[in-house]
């Protein structure tokens, strides 16, 4: 206990934070990645990397820190939750791996291996966003656990709903990096990008939407939580909610307006502030389980000496953390040019 | 041996933390060397550091992003290879893998953009502290995980609670565990050998060659000064790490050793330890030696191998002959020292051929050292994973076995394409040496970018 509440809580709080920080950070390096396909020369391409280079590594240790996090804090859920996912977070980490390694060796491979690890980064960049959505999806559906174990089968996370999710994140992480690309580039790449935003918009809302559906079909619990089931509505609880999804198309409709066209942050912001409500709605229909109907932050939790010590690190840690990485960001705040070629 | 999930686990897990930690040895120390280089351009002004900083500085990025997406996949797989050991262990170990991301993994990934890219965007001072930050970054993770490992050979300061998970009961003593001084100052010193005897090798390669004069000689001297100094401190520092074992892991020193039955041990040369026989063919020995490096006392009897139960021994021949393999490789790199040490006092180091043909072959001997070394330490302390507290075969997650090998065999097809490119991408350009063009006078303005420089030339 700190301030009288419980120290699980504020883990589960700190965990889901940095879990989203990495979409919000990594999303937008993983979407410049889903969109490299679509650049029209090596010119462009060198320019939609040179916009996330610098970062993108900062950007990942969040994926670290919600990892490695949950094994500190949590080991009983990182203990059910890895085995039950054993297949989409291997595909993720090769994923990774390829996009990872082909920042540097876009640059040194000659004809044949540029070509190769251009495709490594775009295909890397895609499928890790879809393979974490795959990991979202299992995840929410609900994991097969008896007495603190996992004991479904090796495919139980591959379900229309959660390649639903897959897609619905890629779509989200490609939205961000749009929205990054309007931020960091100029000219021609700039106008594009524009059109990108515009485009995936109309696509994440409806897949948001569709996903939101889906959802609320996984268990009983959430149905009721929202306050609506197949013949009825709750109204007064689903009322208290309604504000969640009106935000979200809103947010939606102002991306595909294309607002304003001297303020190019923007657009990265309206953007994350709609992954922002996403993960606000997820929360709240899984509330109060850390592994989705199965075990709560309490019951996972490490001891409370071990979760006591982390919080003393992460209490200055953390704002430190912070600091640096925003004056990271503000040191290559400018626009890359058009003549970028490495850097 | 049936090739169940387990020991599927234990492979996957052999060979991708045998992947991830050839490049930590590396970078530990080749980020260290870049400060150093970069402290000393500031400071002389002179081109020669300039531009071995920007040739070492292309190496480093492709290193360390490789070190980097390996890394990553080990911190997933506590849980998906070896949840039970995450379960059994994550209030004990766990914040220090928390302290590490928190202390170091955000410091070198921030840090790492400026000292990559930064080049054009802050000043010389600013740009000198991220490569500090960097190579700070780097020792300090080095310290966390390896207090969590050491704390699994040498484990202290715990109980079990109620429902039968490990908790600590004092984290000062986690942290601080037996094995923690000398394993860490065994890695680091490792670390800066591997570099030492990888920037030595590139040096002389390129003085056979006549390429990048001032930059090889200056280089090469720096490596020579670094091995003559660290190589014989590694000795020390290895036999302190087998006196702690001893004193912690009798089984593991008698396996590495050779021991088979108990009373004053020789010191075994060269040997064939053959399981079955309990024994070793062919063996050549020092009578009491064995006693005498490990308590001072050649007539001191201790421990071999039938003084434990057959289930609690570790696999002898693999760590016998990895042990003997690194010491092999330290001896070597004393001599390699001293040869250069007294080549330099004699002004003939420039033109030793010989000499530069020897560091050619042996610039990638650190690198098999840390592998032969880890080798030694992890299967030494078989069959535990918890030395003494949890068994490995107890540790493993309840997955199928079909999923491990189908991932194990994906990693080992990623791990080969990706290694074989960056071993490439970085042996050519350490075949085309350091820039050598005199350089422009400094002004305010720092030069291109450390990459750019090359990808221009390329
Ligand atoms: C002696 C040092 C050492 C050892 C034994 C290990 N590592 Fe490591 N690791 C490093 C030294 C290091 C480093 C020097 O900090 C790295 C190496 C590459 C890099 O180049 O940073 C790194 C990178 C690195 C990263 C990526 C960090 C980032 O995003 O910037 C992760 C997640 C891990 N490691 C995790 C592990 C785990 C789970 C290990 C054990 C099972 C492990 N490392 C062994
Ligand atoms: C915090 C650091 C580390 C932890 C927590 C750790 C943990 C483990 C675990 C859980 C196993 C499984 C047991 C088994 O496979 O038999 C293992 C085995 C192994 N580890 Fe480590 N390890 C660490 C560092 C390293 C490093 C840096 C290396 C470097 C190469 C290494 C090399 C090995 C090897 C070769 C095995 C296989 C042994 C065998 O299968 O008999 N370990 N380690
Ligand atoms: C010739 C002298 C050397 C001796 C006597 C020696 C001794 C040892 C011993 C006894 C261990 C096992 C420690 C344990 O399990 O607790 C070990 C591990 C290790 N050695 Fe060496 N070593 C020597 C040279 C080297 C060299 C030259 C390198 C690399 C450049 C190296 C790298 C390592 C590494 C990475 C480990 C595993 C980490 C650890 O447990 O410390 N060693 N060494």
């Amino acid at each position: 206990m700190v301030f009288g509440i419980e120290l699980s809580l504020i883990w589960a709080v700190l965990i889901a934070v940095a879990v989203f920080l990495y979409v919000a950070l990594d999303g937008f390096d993983l979407g410049v990645g889903i969109l490299f396909p679509f650049a029209r020369d090596k010119n462009e391409r060198d320019q939609m990397q040179a916009a996330i280079a610098p970062v993108w590594d900062g950007n990942e240790t969040w994926l670290v820190l919600g990892g490695g996090g949950l094994f500190a804090a949590f080991p009983k859920a990182y203990a059910t939750v890895m085995p039950a996912l054993y297949g989409p977070i291997t595909l993720m980490l090769l994923a990774l791996i390829f996009r990872g390694v082909a920042f540097e060796f876009r640059h040194h491979g000659r004809a044949r291996g540029a070509r190769f690890w251009t495709a490594a980064f775009a295909g890397g960049s895609i499928v890790a966003a879809g393979a974490q959505g795959l990991v979202l999806g299992g995840f929410v559906q609900g994991l097969a656990v008896r007495d603190g174990v996992f004991v479904g089968g090796p495919l139980d996370w591959l379900t229309p709903f959660s390649l639903l999710v897959a897609g619905a994140v890629m779509a989200g992480y490609a939205l961000l990096g749009a929205c990054w690309l309007v931020f960091k580039t100029q000219g021609d790449l700039f106008e594009r990008a524009r059109g990108w935003v515009k485009q995936l918009a109309v696509v994440v809302a409806l897949s948001m939407g569709a996903v939101s559906l889906a959802t609320l079909n996984v268990d009983p619990r959430v149905t009721a939580r929202w306050g609506l089931t197949m013949t009825s509505v709750d109204w007064p609880a689903f009322l208290r909610l309604a504000p969640l999804p009106l935000l979200a198309g809103a947010l939606c409709f102002l991306l595909w307006r294309g607002a304003d066209t001297r303020r190019h942050l923007q657009p990265y912001l309206y953007a994350v502030a709609l992954f922002a409500i996403g993960f606000l709605g997820l929360a709240i229909s899984l509330w109060p389980y850390i592994v989705p109907f199965a075990m709560t932050p309490a019951q996972a939790a490490a001891a409370d000496n071990a979760l006591a010590l982390m919080l003393w690190g992460a209490a200055p840690m953390l704002p430190i953390i912070l600091a640096y990485t925003a004056w990271v960001y503000w040191v290559f705040r400018a626009k890359v040019g058009a003549d970028a070629t490495y850097h | 041996m049936e090739w169940d999930a387990l020991l599927l686990a234990r492979l996957q897990f052999a060979f991708t933390i045998g992947f991830h930690i050839i490049f930590p040895a590396f970078t530990i120390g080749l980020a260290s060397y870049l400060a150093v280089l970069e402290g000393l351009w500031l400071r002389t002004n002179r081109p020669v550091f300039r531009n071995l900083y920007l040739f070492w500085v292309k190496i480093f990025a492709l290193s360390f992003g490789m070190g980097v997406v390996s890394g990553v996949v080990m911190s997933y797989q506590f849980g998906t290879n070896w949840s039970v050991f995450a379960t059994q262990t994550g209030s004990v170990i766990g914040p220090l893998l928390g302290y590490e991301v928190l202390t170091a993994f955000f410091l070198e990934a921030s840090f790492l953009g400026i000292m990559l890219f930064g080049w054009k965007h802050v000043g010389p001072g600013l740009h000198f502290l991220s490569t500090c930050m960097v190579a700070i970054g780097t020792l300090i993770s080095a310290f966390w995980i390896l207090a969590a490992n050491s704390w699994m050979q040498t484990p202290q300061g715990f109980a079990f609670a109620a429902d039968g998970t490990m908790i600590a009961t004092d984290f000062v003593k986690v942290i601080f565990n037996p094995s923690l001084p000398s394993r860490f100052a065994h890695m680091v010193l490792a670390a800066y050998l591997t570099t030492a005897m990888a920037v030595a090798g590139a040096a002389a390669f390129a003085l056979l060659r006549k390429r990048a004069l001032p930059e090889s000689r200056m280089s090469l001297r720096m490596a020579v000064l670094m091995m003559a100094i660290v190589a014989p401190l590694q000795i020390v520092a290895g036999h302190e790490s087998g006196v702690v074992a001893h004193h912690h892991q009798p089984a593991k020193v008698a396996a590495l050793e050779g021991w088979w039955t108990s009373g004053p041990q020789p010191l075994i040369l060269f040997g064939w330890p053959d399981e079955t026989a309990g024994k070793n063919h062919l063996e050549v020995a020092i009578p009491g030696g064995g006693s005498w490096v490990n308590v001072g006392d050649p007539a001191a009897p201790l421990k071999g191998l039938d003084a434990f139960p057959e289930a609690d021994r570790p696999p002898v021949f693999i760590t016998f002959w990895a042990f003997r393999i690194m010491v092999a490789i330290g001896l070597a790199m004393v001599a390699l020292g001293v040869w250069g040490a007294v080549l330099w006092a004699m002004k003939r180091l420039d033109g030793a051929t010989l000499y530069h043909r020897a560091l050619v072959l042996a610039a990638p001997s650190g690198f098999i050292a840390v592998l032969a070394g880890w080798i030694t330490a992890e299967v030494g302390r078989q069959p535990y994973v918890v030395y003494g507290v949890l068994r490995t075969a107890d540790a493993v997650s309840p997955v199928a076995a079909g999923a491990v090998a189908t991932s194990l065999l994906m990693f080992i097809v990623v791990y080969a394409i990706v290694f074989s490119a960056g071993a490439l991408y970085i042996l050519r350009l350490v075949a085309k040496g350091p820039e050598t063009d005199e350089a422009p006078p400094r002004t305010d303005e720092p030069p291109g970018t450390p990459l750019g420089a090359g990808v221009q030339e390329a």
